[in-house]
């Protein structure tokens, strides 16, 4: 069982550059064609600073902010009995590529059901680009799998 | 593209629908390198019998970015200020992911107009994610 100690744990914020290579890598394996995620050129023709992260992007910088299995390993879990339960977004701003976007994650909530069975690990992550503008909040629930 | 406008919009309309083609093995490799989502579960096959499962299972995540590619095929990402996604069963080496939604609400709140989206992404086999999206418009 994971401890209720956790919540309201602050982890590290951590600064990341978004990588244009990245941004086409992951347009090109979702299958995205529209020139504003993929050619440069075009987001520029289309007035944007670059090409533009798409929404489920911010879940993308909360994993690179800190890696599943460091995030387990503070919960005393193993990846195992992971599953995703909810991932929920605010947006507030667009990402571009060039942008330095800092994650800040907190776990909000430990709940246990079916008896402790299962247990939702909720945290609520915020992303502040380089001029100091929150762009996106998202909330993610980990259900962890007991039995 | 035109671009759909708050009166032109009724409660129970759909928007366009997208299908993925069948979500295979190197589709899961390319997403697990792309997205930074190393869980092993996704492309391990030793990994995902250790944790019970008969295969592995994709990303719970390829299918939401599958429904956000339904939203921002129809609106432009701008508009989008919310997208809440339950997953509610595993999607299979195989599957396709069929995206749909429909727009179940209308309002406005300080001087901005609003619809609200019930989403849905399903396998052959299953409803994978019930999401919800709220998107602004002019």
């Amino acid at each position: 069982m994971i401890d209720k100690k956790h919540i309201g744990y602050n982890f590290t914020p951590v600064t990341i550059t978004v990588e244009e290579g990245r941004l086409k890598f992951l347009a090109k394996t979702l299958g995205e064609t529209k020139g504003i995620y993929t050619d440069p050129d075009a987001a520029k023709a289309a007035g944007l600073p670059g090409l533009l992260a798409p929404p489920t992007f911010p879940f993308m910088l909360e994993i690179d902010a800190l890696d599943l299995v460091d995030f387990i390993s503070v919960l005393g879990e193993t990846l195992e009995k992971l599953l995703h339960g909810e991932e929920n977004f605010k947006y507030y701003a667009p990402i571009y590529a060039g942008d330095s976007i800092t994650v800040r994650k907190k776990i909000t909530d430990i709940i246990d059901k079916k008896g402790g069975a299962l247990q939702f690990v909720i945290s609520d992550n915020s992303f502040t680009n380089q001029h100091g503008k929150i762009v996106a909040d998202t909330r993610t629930n980990y259900i962890f799998r007991h039995q | 593209m035109t671009q759909p406008t708050f009166n032109s919009l009724n409660v129970g309309d759909e928007i366009p629908a997208l299908t993925t083609p069948s979500v295979s093995r190197h589709t899961l490799a390319l997403y697990c390198g792309a997205s930074g989502d190393h869980n092993p579960i996704h492309v391990d096959l030793d990994f995902a019998k250790s944790s019970g499962l008969d295969d592995v299972i994709a990303h719970g995540m390829l299918s939401a970015a599958y429904l956000a590619q339904m939203l921002t095929n129809w609106v432009p990402q701008s508009a989008l200020r919310s997208f809440n996604n339950r997953f509610t069963a595993m999607t299979q080496i195989g599957d396709t992911v069929s995206c749909s939604g429909k727009i179940v609400e209308k309002f406005e709140k300080d001087g901005e107009k609003f619809v609200r989206l019930e989403l849905y992404t399903n396998t052959p086999e299953a409803q994978t994610i019930t999401a919800e999206a709220v998107v602004v418009l002019a």
